[in-house]
């Protein structure tokens, strides 16, 4: 595709996914560029979170799902990876912070403990940088044997964000992270976006266009046809894709005029 | 369409309708709730004056007289509800988490063990609901006679073990089944296998309710008689080894009523049976709720 600068880290090449019989989403084809913010737009139903769910294949959790194509990590084929090593190499945050019932400390260090970390001093490390990337540490240092359900909503989900920084992971999923959230919150996490970017890959889903045009660099819009499939309209840099779209879809949407 | 205000007409009749409704739930709860007041009351009443520190500390001595105290019921009982507990627990729980955690998601990809699954389902489905003497028979044919185990603790451990299992399999699986999805996703998310995800999310968040199914089972072992009268016989010698046979404090309230003229020993055992299950429970429970909140669910 065009204007991608850098490395590409993810690319999809004719992918396509059903539900059974059902034709989620149509052939996919897009290069989704090392340390940069991406965001994938588009109404409801338009198979944005099954989309972004294909990178750490968490969609062969759901009966029926088929996929045909090719996706690359770093130009390896995913589906011929270990799932559960694709799963550290691509962490994901989910639309509804999902914080595990146990303490700050234990939620961050899950996934460094799950590969096999014993060091009590080294997991401590991990768990203060994690919490510090997610600009979470300095309000729960002094508090980091309390539950993690004990916590808002914003700081739920910056505890999960710091939960997936924690295995370093080259590449952050998120769908949906601020649609639970409130504005002050969802600010809070649109800032540490754009100092993640730094160190990792990102590819975001979100409803909101306006949060979209503001945090990312690349924007793919996916539409339903007539037959409820996803398809990707257009892919660019936001500011092309927002100002000035190729396709007249995209422009409806964007400019607000579908139902 | 009603008009507005249409509403506003019959809010008489229905505020009525409402505390008729209320007035009938709460007559129908404090009834219950009396009831059994009443059925415990009594027998703890009736059962306190034969209840003396030497009753509970020295062994029955047999007889139509119903002489002696029940001190070889109660370490018989200590002893069955800790052999059924363990035997059926590790059984019973792995069988919860394979169902849940494993058969489903291996079942969408083979018709053959779906079919397992469901039958499996259905078959821990029926066996809850078989009467406990049927289990007695089972464990008399299999346990008793044919392994020649005799009356025995472990005879009547394993047939215990077989009456509890369906409770304790179906109670895990509603507490594997309660915890939330996305806690799995989360976890699966971060390169967690299933097994870890099992081990150190899933079930942590499912054990208060795996608790309560525990509690039901040592219930069922302490009140059952049927199934014990005939795989631990009736023994009230004190129990020396797993070969031993004895006498549960529900087979020993059996025992005195019908055999013996000892109908106020009858009382108290059954009061001493009663209180110690209040008890239990309310230890359990406490700790399952410490546990919970420490998991912080």
């Amino acid at each position: 595709m065009e204007e991608t600068t850098g490395a590409c880290r993810l690319r999809t090449i004719g992918y396509k996914l059903w539900y059974g019989d059902f034709c989620a989403l149509h052939e996919t084809t897009l290069d989704i560029p090392s340390n940069r913010i991406t965001a994938i737009i588009g109404p409801s139903g338009c198979g944005k979170s099954t989309f972004i769910r294909t990178f750490n294949r968490m969609n062969e959790l759901i009966p029926g799902v088929r996929v045909a194509g090719e996706v690359l990590l770093d130009g390896q084929d995913i589906f011929r990876l270990d799932v559960v090593e694709l799963r550290r190499l691509v962490g994901m945050v989910f639309q509804k912070p999902n914080p595990f019932p146990k303490t700050i400390f234990d939620n961050v260090a899950y996934g460094p403990r799950a590969h096999g970390l014993r060091d009590r001093n080294r997991l401590a490390e991990i768990v203060e940088k994690s919490l510090r990337s997610a600009a979470l540490w300095d309000e729960v240092k002094d508090d980091l044997s309390k539950s993690g359900l004990a916590l808002s909503g914003g700081q739920q989900q910056r505890l999960c964000i710091a939960r997936t920084l924690a295995v370093e992971p080259e590449v952050i999923l998120m769908d949906e992270p601020a649609s639970a959230l409130d504005p002050i919150a969802t600010l809070k996490i649109e800032e540490l976006l754009q100092t993640l970017k730094k160190d990792y890959t990102i590819v975001i889903v979100t409803h909101n266009m306006q949060q979209a045009a503001r945090v990312s660099d690349f924007t793919a819009f996916f539409m339903t046809d007539e037959n409820r499939s996803g398809h990707l309209i257009e892919y660019g840099p936001t500011s092309r894709v927002f100002t000035n779209p190729r396709e007249k879809t995209t422009e409806d949407y964007i400019s607000g005029r579908f139902s | 369409m009603n008009a507005p205000g249409s509403g506003r007409s019959n809010l008489g009749s229905r505020r009525l309708m409402q505390r008729i409704a209320f007035s009938l739930v709460w007559a129908a709860g404090s009834l219950s709730v009396l009831i059994l007041l009443i059925v415990v009351g009594y027998i703890v009443a009736k059962g306190l004056s034969s209840i003396t520190w030497q009753f509970i500390t020295t062994p029955p001595r047999g007889g139509i007289s119903g002489e002696g105290g029940i001190s070889t019921t109660i370490v018989a009982t200590l002893y069955l509800v800790v052999l059924t507990v363990g035997i059926a627990t590790p059984l019973g729980v792995g069988a919860g988490i394979y169902l849940v955690e494993y058969a489903e998601a291996m079942a969408r990809k083979s018709r053959i063990i779906r079919a397992v699954v469901s039958t499996a389902r259905f078959g821990v489905e029926t066996l809850a609901g078989v009467p406990s003497i049927i289990f007695g028979l089972f464990g008399y044919a299999l346990f008793v006679s044919s392994m020649h185990l005799g009356f025995s603790l472990l005879a009547a451990g394993l047939a215990g073990a077989c009456l509890i299992l369906p409770v304790v399999i179906r109670t895990t699986e509603e507490a594997l089944k309660a915890v939330p999805v996305s806690y799995r996703n989360g976890s699966l998310a971060l390169g967690a296998t299933r097994w870890q995800t099992t081990q150190k999310v899933v079930l942590p968040a499912a054990i208060p309710g795996i608790m309560t199914g525990i509690v039901l089972s040592v219930g069922r072992i302490v009140s059952e008689t049927a199934i014990f009268y005939v795989t631990l016989g009736g023994s009230y010698r004190m129990p020396t080894s797993l070969l031993s046979g004895g006498r549960t404090m529900a087979l020993h309230v059996y025992y005195l009523a019908m055999e013996t003229r000892a109908f106020d020993k009858a009382m108290g055992t059954a009061a001493i049976l009663v209180i110690s299950i209040i008890i239990i429970n309310a230890v359990i429970n406490l700790f399952s709720r410490k546990l919970s909140a420490r998991i912080g669910a």
